[in-house]
């Protein structure tokens, strides 16, 4: 028998049974629909992920105080065991290496917020000019901390903060009361939501020196810096560690992140949350496999009499072996077809209703999962047509 | 020509041995009309299954035309039945999925022939058998007759040097019978061998050959 006629005799059998084997094709497509969609979903976060992470700035390093033995850890871990303090000094000189574009030093705290009668507490931001540029900011009103403004008394305020100390939309050139002092809202910040776990709607961000002197200390948070070029950036890194060792005694006693190392530590995860996700898919299709071998027995024993007959006109056992698998082959890759095309429809709806969410397939995905759908089918083929190229023709004729 | 050499085939049911063909010797010539009868267990219908290479001797030698089949692995039996036997059933087995010209057809796909000449030869044969209006039909949709006439027409489209009938018009009533039983006996004329196994006196008397069996023995042989 023809290989090509094989292929023709068993489609011809796949539709002569449309129920059973639309029935079949509809497990196997939902199970390659799933390893499709949910690896989308895994990749989409992770882009979501990746994509805001890059979105507060480029090119970024930060100087921690304090050492972390883990390279990439989360900023802020290592807050609160400083053996020495990072200070405006230090910010200062790293300032000045060739590599760094611009710096901005960074303090956080809580405080309360006073204004029209109300008040609030609220966390506050202490850093200079520079941080707009380098955190990708955006002002919705007004202007940011002026350059060389460290001990003016500026205020730049939070979107929600503004609207709810100022409902009336009235904010810039207001005065309002952080603690016992004074300043001057000279901007209001455009909406971002949440990034990073930090919601920047509802900070105040206020020059350096008076967030020092509101908060009693000179130690800094962290240092912020933009390197001039990504390729800047291991070079940038030594220069930085050098100079603190230098500065600080001889001792390495900062922590020093860059973003390319979050970014990647991010990435893993994703991509391993992705791979798991799809492995759970996967089960899937090992299921609709178990469902095409039994539905494949079935056939063998329903068909017990047209195996005896296509043997007593000349059928070796070989022939009849192919003409089961290409049947368990068709009913498979026509299920993962179909799952593949229901999987990019399903990845679509998802990225029209959450359009944040880059919810796209990855390539490899979809390619793995018909793969593994077309081999499944096959193997849980093997059986079954291994029976049917064994029955003895004479007992398979008299229906016995 | 079939050539039998002290074939034995022997069933085990349980304990017992049943000896369905105890040293048969048997030749048939090219072009005989041979009947088989002997009542049930007689092992008649064994030996037309020895004969057709459906079943495996448990000993002795098997020669078809002057060619040992006897211990041929499976796939070159397979090609021996596509050659040189049809095989007509009581039941027909005709593959209830597939049109009257489709089941004419299975043999010629399983021998590799190629579509174009395929549909040529199914049409004649078509043609040859009456069967062309009904050739888009399913087995369920014909009479029984036609049914045999199809099944007929598929064991013959290869053109087989041996026609081997297992109670051909059991399942008809007596006037279709008497039409396939023409039709079959056509065949003979023009050439093929034909062998009919058969309870039915009147059409096991008709063949020129008539073979009788009991206990797996052949107790008559009569021309």
């Amino acid at each position: 028998m023809k290989l090509q006629d094989t292929f023709l005799f068993s489609f011809k059998t796949v539709t002569s049974y449309p129920t059973r084997s639309f029935l079949i094709i509809l497990a196997m497509a939902l199970g390659v629909a799933a390893v499709v969609v949910l690896t989308a979903l895994g990749d989409g976060a992770r882009r979501f992920v990746i994509h805001r992470f890059s979105s507060i700035g480029t090119n970024l390093i930060m100087v921690l105080p304090g050492r972390a033995e883990t390279a990439g850890s989360f900023p802020g871990a290592t807050m609160g065991q400083t053996p020495r303090d990072l200070t405006l000094e230090d910010a200062r000189w790293l300032g000045h290496l060739p590599q760094v574009r611009r710096y901005a030093p960074l303090n956080v705290g809580t405080a309360e917020l006073a204004a029209a009668g109300r008040l609030r507490e609220i966390t506050i931001l202490g850093s200079t000019a520079n941080l707009l540029p380098i955190r990708h900011m955006q002002l919705a009103q007004g202007s940011f901390l002026a350059h060389g403004s460290q001990y003016s008394a500026q205020i730049v305020l939070g979107a929600k903060l503004a609207e709810e100390f100022f409902p009336d939309g009235n904010v810039i050139g207001q005065h309002v009361r952080l603690a016992d002092r004074r300043f001057m809202v000279s901007g209001i910040l455009s909406r971002q939501g949440e990034t990073m776990g930090f919601n920047s709607d509802e900070i105040v961000i206020i020059p350096i020196n008076h967030a020092q002197a509101l908060l009693d200390t000179t130690s800094l948070f962290r240092i912020m810096v933009e390197v001039r070029n990504r390729s800047d950036i291991p070079s940038a890194k030594q220069a930085i560690r050098e100079l603190m060792i230098q500065r600080h005694d001889g001792e390495e006693d900062v922590t020093i992140i860059t973003q390319d190392a979050v970014l990647a530590t991010f990435d893993r995860i994703f991509r391993a949350l992705t791979l798991g996700v799809a492995g759970i898919a996967a089960i899937s299709l090992a299921v609709a496999g178990i469902l095409i071998m039994n539905v494949m027995l079935v056939a063998v024993s329903q068909r017990t009499d047209e195996i005896g007959l296509l043997k007593a006109i000349g059928a070796p056992g070989s022939d009849i072996r192919r003409l089961f698998l290409t049947e368990a082959a068709w009913l498979s890759l026509t299920g993962a077809i179909f799952g593949f095309m229901l999987g990019h429809v399903g990845s679509l709806l998802i990225r029209l209703a959450y359009p944040e969410l880059p919810a796209w397939p990855p390539a490899w995905a979809s390619l793995a999962s018909i793969v593994i759908a077309l081999s499944t089918g096959i193997i849980a083929g093997l059986l079954p047509a291994a029976r049917a190229a064994r029955l003895d023709p004479v007992k398979a004729l008299s229906g016995r | 020509m079939i050539q039998l050499t002290a074939i034995t085939r022997i069933f085990h049911m349980g304990e017992q041995e049943i000896r369905a063909l105890d040293h048969i010797d048997l030749i048939i010539a090219s072009g005989e009309y041979v009947s088989i009868m002997g009542p049930s267990g007689s092992g008649k219908s064994t030996l037309l299954n020895v004969i057709g290479l459906l079943d495996k001797p448990d000993s002795g030698r098997y020669q078809l035309d002057d060619r040992d089949v006897t211990d041929l692995t499976e796939t070159e039996q397979a090609r021996v039945r596509r050659e040189k036997i049809g095989f007509v059933f009581q039941a027909f087995h005709l593959v209830p999925r597939l049109t009257a010209a489709e089941n004419i057809e299975l043999p010629l796909i399983l021998a590799g022939i190629p579509p174009a000449e395929r549909k040529i030869r199914v049409e004649e044969t078509l043609h040859a058998f009456d069967l062309s209006k009904r050739a888009q039909h399913r087995p369920a949709e014909l009479s029984g007759g036609q049914r045999q006439r199809v099944a007929i027409a598929r064991a013959t489209i290869l053109r087989p040097t041996a026609l081997l009938a297992d109670e051909p018009t059991g399942n008809l009533d007596h006037r279709t019978g008497s039409e396939v039983v023409a039709l079959l006996e056509n065949l003979h004329h023009a050439g093929t061998t034909l062998i009919v196994v058969t309870h039915d006196r009147e059409l096991g008397l008709r063949a020129h050959r008539r073979i009788g069996m009991r206990d797996g023995f052949i107790v008559a042989d009569e021309q």
